[in-house]
């Protein structure tokens, strides 16, 4: 695992309104990721990890503090530029797969390539060799509707890394899956992370889950316990 | 795949829903299509005449005759450049449900004062001048009954009749013609008043029209004046007027229900906008999560936007092209009807396919636009956090 990181954050603010009353998610948090890493992210329901993860993504808005990804200072960049940034960099997973159900899987795959300059030979290409990676080449032309939840959660993972992102970001990727089918997603994102090195961030409630992570960080009450904020 | 694969089928994902809407999008155009092709009709022939020529008709209406020896009187009168005479005759071939367009006009004078709306070329003319019962028939009339130069044909009248009790004439088509304007139509039979005249028992020695020829624009108001001032006082006076307004009081009788239909037509499809539009809005707000997720994968809000404007254009543009398809078919088959006398010329013209294929597009614009917005600013983190 190299020790560049990859993430940076610092002095994150981030609260909610609800009615009259702020709810603060975070207040000054810091943390630092490093490229290569898989990290498990866990605590109580309400600390914040998928707060966390949405401003990782780039699809939710700091109050305040300074978020880097990549080299890129996002909480900066325009909607456009973010948008962009998201497409090139970030490769989501979340706990109900999120396919769009009138579309095949290969389909489902193609989704981010439209983003690119591929053409279409290259973008087939390409989608052929994830859905490989993810075992699911005989699918390919399955609609979700025709899949299991472990085959549908696949289909998300090579969406996810179809354009090479360096960072995979699962909220709570196995949360909808029996315990084999969920050791099966947790594998092939250890492979993921281990042969292809791509960097995870996984939330999780799931302590069998976190397992399969490199490190697990602990948020509480908008904060990681001690010891936790360096990788 | 490509982005217009995943509008389609975004489109088509509710099959019933969308068909519902498919089928409403094609019944307006086809209306829509069917009222500009009327339309055109009407202008088109008010357009094409010229603006030297007056029509005199009796002033107690222009569908009552008046005597034959107003025709003399009106040549004689100073300005009056060419006239000629006719009949109508309220002819159908072979039974009343195939009515034709005929009239018994004076074959000297008739085809000289419309040499410039049809094509007689002097051979058939002549023809037709020294044939006392021949006939010209346009060229869309001797096409749909299959009628050769040289066949004889029986043409019967629902209002006059033969002193011998027979309501039909025999004709033998001397030759056929063509328009040479847009606005008219070749949909039409001429035959010789004279043999009309000497046999009917009922308005016999009567015309229903002179139309006149101005030797000049300039003095229209004025001939028209004189011929309506010599006829003053008489049992029969006259209204004289130029062709072009006599053509548009004439296409006023159904200008209104023209306007009555367009305002339907119009509530229609402000209607049918409503129901389209908020068919579109509920279905982005079904795919609100979906749309996030499109999002998330690094779709920018304006090409979220775009996807759900071409959706509804594509949807416009799939219910509307059929319409007007439907629409052209419609016009081709009434050219071919007694609708045709009133509006001949009808058709689908590439102008009204143009206009017609811009109010789609704005059409499927307006329906989309504000689901699109919505789509455009909805947040990622609200449409994720919906189920």
């Amino acid at each position: 695992m190299s020790a560049t990181p990859l993430i940076r954050i610092l002095g994150l603010r981030k609260g909610f309104t609800k009615g009259k009353e702020t709810i603060k998610v975070f207040d000054g948090l810091d943390l630092s990721i490093s490229a290569g890493d898989f990290a498990a992210v866990m605590g109580p329901s309400g600390s914040g990890k998928t707060t966390l993860l949405n401003l990782l993504g780039g699809i939710d808005r700091p109050d305040a503090g300074e978020i880097e990804v990549a080299g890129h200072r996002i909480e900066t960049l325009s909607e456009g530029d973010l948008a962009r940034w998201r497409a090139a960099n970030i490769g989501f997973i979340f706990q109900f797969y999120n396919l769009m159900q009138m579309l095949t899987a290969a389909q489902n795959v193609e989704l981010p390539l439209l983003l690119t300059h591929l053409n279409k030979t290259q973008r087939r290409k390409s989608v052929e060799a994830t859905l490989e990676i993810v075992k699911l080449a005989d699918r390919a032309t399955h609609y979700p509707r025709e899949m299991s939840g472990g085959q549908q959660q696949r289909v998300a993972i090579a969406r996810a890394i179809v354009s090479d992102p360096k960072l995979l970001l699962c909220d709570e990727p196995t949360g909808d899956l029996d315990r084999a089918t969920a050791d099966e997603i947790l594998e092939m994102l250890q492979i993921l992370n281990r042969e292809l090195n791509k960097t995870i961030i996984m939330v999780t409630h799931d302590p069998a889950a976190a397992k399969y992570a490199r490190r697990t960080l602990h948020l509480d009450k908008g904060q990681f316990a001690s010891g936790e904020l360096e990788a | 795949m490509n982005e217009l694969t995943l509008i389609r089928k975004n489109l088509l994902r509710k099959k019933v829903r969308a068909g519902l809407m498919l089928v409403s999008i094609i019944v307006a155009f086809a209306i829509f299509g069917v009222l500009a092709g009327f339309e055109r009709a009407f202008n088109g022939i008010r357009d094409a005449v010229d603006d030297d020529r007056l029509i005199v008709v009796n002033k107690l209406s222009f569908t009552r005759s008046m005597p034959l020896a107003h025709y003399s009187a009106v040549r004689s009168i100073e300005g009056v450049r060419k006239a000629t005479y006719l009949s109508w005759f309220a002819g159908y071939y072979q039974q009343p449900a195939n009515p034709i367009n005929v009239f018994a006009v004076e074959p000297e004078t008739w085809t000289d004062i419309n040499e410039n709306y049809y094509d007689f070329p002097p051979a058939m003319r002549q023809a037709f001048i020294r044939n006392r019962t021949g006939a010209l028939v346009g060229e869309m009339m001797a096409r749909k009954w299959g009628w050769k130069v040289g066949d004889r044909i029986p043409i019967t009248s629902n209002i006059f009749a033969q002193k011998n009790g027979s309501k039909t004439w025999d004709v033998t088509i001397d030759g056929t013609f063509t328009a040479r304007r847009q606005g008219f139509d070749s949909n039409l039979m001429i035959f010789q008043w004279d043999y009309f005249n000497e046999s009917r028992t009922l308005g016999k020695d009567l015309v229903l029209w002179i139309p006149v020829k101005t030797t000049g624009v300039a003095i229209n108001d004025a001939v028209a004046q004189a011929i309506d001032d010599r006829f003053v006082n008489s049992s029969n006076e006259t209204s004289t007027d130029t062709d072009k307004a006599f053509r548009t009081a004439f296409a006023a009788q159904f200008g209104n229900i023209a306007l009555v239909v367009k305002l339907v037509i119009g509530t229609a499809f402000l209607t049918l906008l409503m129901i389209v539009g908020n068919t579109m809005m509920m279905a982005v707000r079904e795919r609100r999560r979906e749309i996030a997720v499109l999002k998330t994968l690094g779709f920018s809000s304006g090409r979220v936007l775009r996807l759900v404007l071409s959706e509804s254009v594509l949807l416009a543009l799939i219910g509307g092209l059929p319409g007007l398809g439907i629409a052209a078919l419609l016009t081709w088959y009434l050219r071919d009807t007694r609708i045709s006398n009133s509006f001949p010329g009808i058709t689908i013209s590439p102008e009204i396919a143009l206009v017609a294929i811009s109010l789609m597009v704005c059409f499927g614009v307006a329906a989309g636009l504000l689901p699109a917005l919505n789509a455009w600013r909805d947040k990622i983190v609200e449409g994720l956090g919906r189920g």
